[in-house]
């Protein structure tokens, strides 16, 4: 039990990004575009908010300076206080990445959907694409701003216990202890996709869009444009998942996201196309991955060999897809271009 | 389709791809003429350095057919990677094993059989749950790419490290795909049979495709896999089959990448060729010839970053860049042809004013 409980904080931490992105491949695919491009846009996301965190960096200590010469605290004498204003001012700081890591591949975004909406071209293709561009290009960027390939923050969010709700007994110590401010960002995204997409005119006209587009554009709707508001959302939640990612556990920028973008769209058809699916199959993959991660220095777990551990999650995978694609959720019309002229 | 479409495509798509890299070299304050000339340059000015694009493109040129082949059939393989890896770890595991106490003229053909066979094993998991269970294959195959990784992960340190935690023992030159007349003929460079290997390959799978009964249904499959089963072809047993064969495919990249190129195998690494491979494909139009002209052209590409590198200040980097920037306007090719037709009715319009 004690070992669940100290693992659950870094499984949750690992399960955020995944669960962003895979949020974003919904939107995309709930409309009818199928978004491989996920790991190139979370690359994207996530070198955007490197450079930005690492070029405000600098900034924190001289603001926090300021802030206390104009308030005459005297930073020998009250250090706590000076400490307060600069975690103020630092995770200012880092909110600015996230921001700027979700616009910047929200834009790059756009290349796929002018891609996939516009030209009708192979959305796979496309995508692919998108992934060999960004991790390219971010490398290429990086190592002429650094000399190296990598960018590195100096200090990403720091964990903190919520509020009363810690103090719950074993739910308290399991959910709101040892928490990131971008976790709670995160699942309050996931409250809202669900609603948007479940309980909103927006959400009937998107998943009306990826079901019959022909239909759709028959009572009105802007296929087009449902489109292209679904990939930028898949850009903007991708671009979300890389910057947590950075800001969380991984601190630096090193031109690739080992695979997550894939893991989502995994997550995002072993959760059958839906919110609640998604989370279960993301916090499987966040379990599965942190066991492994920490199983040599358990006794209990240790006689298990590490590499039994590492492919369990892609098995129970490719178990459960065998067990469930037969009766799959796909959205119809997922991955087929709209042409208004065919009916 | 259309040959002389799918050419212009590319033509126009590399072209395109090589103006952008120019301007990325601009914006960073690098000359883009000198940027070239030395990217080319280090891709074809010696003997040994065709050897080292040779030897390139010899892997590209087998992931390349193995995206193309799994196309053809309307599958996108993209665990060419981790077809690679199982691949290139038997046929690892057997040169360190028997390699060295065997003549050369047995072993290499014995690894390239087994090679094929686990590559077409792997792959041949996601093609048979494709068929039997309407499994995905882009996440099957991503999911069996990890699974690879782990397993190598897993095997190389314990039965065949050397000093480093991290690589296995190097492959003896007696049982790798290195030749000696090779090596003397490119002045020392790491080209090797695997070059060999994949022109076979190249001309095999041409045959398959155009002038077999197999190819017949593997593409009629692709075309439209509902007709395809009206007219009575086994569509699931055709969708494992092409899947069996593209792992094979990616299987012999593996065995030629690490048993002739790196000679040994390093854990933790997703060989970048597989996915590499998904360009080639795309740039060659999936026919096997035009795989090969884009596989040599990647070659240049990879082989002449050094050079670049050593007398610029333009990172290697340029070199995936351009590459990736291709893929893209291959994917939104269709956008040169609207604009000709638009041109060319604005033409004819002023033409009759």
């Amino acid at each position: 039990m004690n070992l669940i409980l100290d693992i659950f904080p870094y499984a949750i931490a690992y399960t955020m990004p995944l669960l962003a992105a895979a949020l974003g491949g919904l939107y995309s695919e709930r409309s009818g575009v199928v978004n491989i491009g996920l790991e190139g846009l979370m690359v994207m996301g996530m070198f955007v908010s490197a450079i930005t965190i690492a070029a405000f960096e600098p900034a924190i200590a001289v603001w926090t300076l300021a802030r206390c010469q104009a308030r005459g605290i005297d930073i020998v004498a009250s250090p706590a206080e000076y400490q307060a204003i600069f975690n103020h001012f630092h995770a200012m700081v880092l909110w600015i990445g996230v921001l700027a890591g979700t616009l910047g591949a929200t834009i790059f975004s756009l290349l796929h959907a002018f891609a996939s909406v516009t030209l009708k071209a192979n959305q796979v293709i496309s995508g692919t694409a998108i992934n060999m561009i960004a991790g390219a290009i971010t490398v290429f960027l990086a190592r002429t701003i650094s000399g190296s390939g990598n960018i590195s923050i100096k200090l990403g969010f720091l964990r903190g216990d919520v509020p009363v709700l810690s103090k719950i007994p074993l739910l308290g110590r399991l959910f709101f202890s040892q928490t990131y401010a971008t976790t709670w960002l995160v699942l309050l995204i996931l409250v809202v996709s669900w609603l948007l997409i479940y309980r909103t005119p927006f959400g009937l006209r998107l998943r009306s869009c990826g079901e019959h587009p022909q239909t759709a554009d028959a009572a009105g709707i802007n296929v087009y444009r449902v489109r292209y508001i679904a990939v930028m959302l898949s850009g903007a939640m991708a671009g979300l998942a890389g910057s947590v990612m950075l800001v969380t556990y991984a601190g630096e920028f090193t031109g690739s996201v080992a695979g997550m973008g894939f893991l989502a769209l995994a997550a995002l058809i072993f959760g059958q196309w839906k919110p609640l699916g998604i989370l279960g199959a993301t916090f499987f993959f966040g379990i599965a991955a942190t066991i492994a991660n920490v199983a040599p220095g358990i006794p209990r777990l240790s006689s298990i060999p590490e590499w039994i551990l590492r492919i369990f999650p892609y098995v129970v995978t490719l178990v459960a897809l065998m067990l469930f694609s037969k009766t799959s959720q796909a959205p119809r019309a997922s991955g087929e271009a709209f042409d208004k002229g065919k009916r | 389709m259309n040959r002389a479409r799918d050419l212009f495509t590319a033509l126009m798509a590399v072209f395109l791809g090589l103006v952008a890299g120019a301007i990325f070299m601009t914006a960073i304050g690098a000359n883009p003429f000198a940027g070239f000339f030395y990217l080319f340059r280090g891709g074809l000015m010696s003997i040994s350095r065709i050897g080292d694009t040779l030897s390139t493109a010899t892997t590209l040129i087998l992931t390349g057919l193995a995206v193309a082949f799994a196309f053809r059939t309307g599958l996108f393989n993209i665990g060419v990677a981790g077809q690679m890896l199982v691949g290139g770890l038997v046929a690892t595991m057997l040169a360190l094993t028997i390699g060295e106490s065997m003549p050369k003229y047995l072993f290499i053909p014995l690894v390239l059989v087994c090679s094929m066979l686990a590559g077409a094993l792997w792959a041949g998991i996601a093609g048979l749950l494709k068929a039997a269970f309407n499994v995905h294959e882009v996440v099957a195959t991503i999911m069996l790419n990890w699974t690879a990784f782990w397993v190598v992960d897993y095997i190389i340190p314990t039965f065949f490290k050397a000093g480093l935690e991290t690589e296995s023992r190097t492959i003896l030159s007696d049982a790798s795909m290195r030749m000696d007349w090779m090596n003397r003929l490119f002045d020392g460079s790491h080209v090797n049979f695997g070059l060999f290997v994949s022109i076979s390959a190249v001309i095999i799978i041409a045959i398959i495709l155009d002038k077999t009964v197999l190819g017949y249904e593997l593409k009629a499959v692709g075309f439209n896999h509902h007709a395809a089963e009206y007219a009575g072809i086994d569509v699931a047993r055709n969708v494992t089959l092409a899947m069996a064969i593209s792992g094979a495919l990616a299987g012999l990249a593996g065995a030629t990448y690490y048993t002739g190129y790196t000679l040994n195998m390093q854990i933790g690494v997703m060989p970048t060729a597989g996915f590499d491979g998904i360009a080639v494909a795309l740039l060659g139009a999936n026919s096997p010839w035009g795989v090969l002209a884009a596989a040599l052209f990647f070659g240049i590409l990879h082989a002449g970053k050094g050079l670049m590198g050593a007398n610029t200040s333009i990172p290697p980097e340029i070199g995936d860049t351009i590459i990736a920037t291709i893929i893209y306007f291959a994917a939104t090719s269709i956008l040169f042809f609207k604009l000709f037709d638009y041109l060319k009715k604005k033409f004819k319009k002023g033409g009759q004013a």
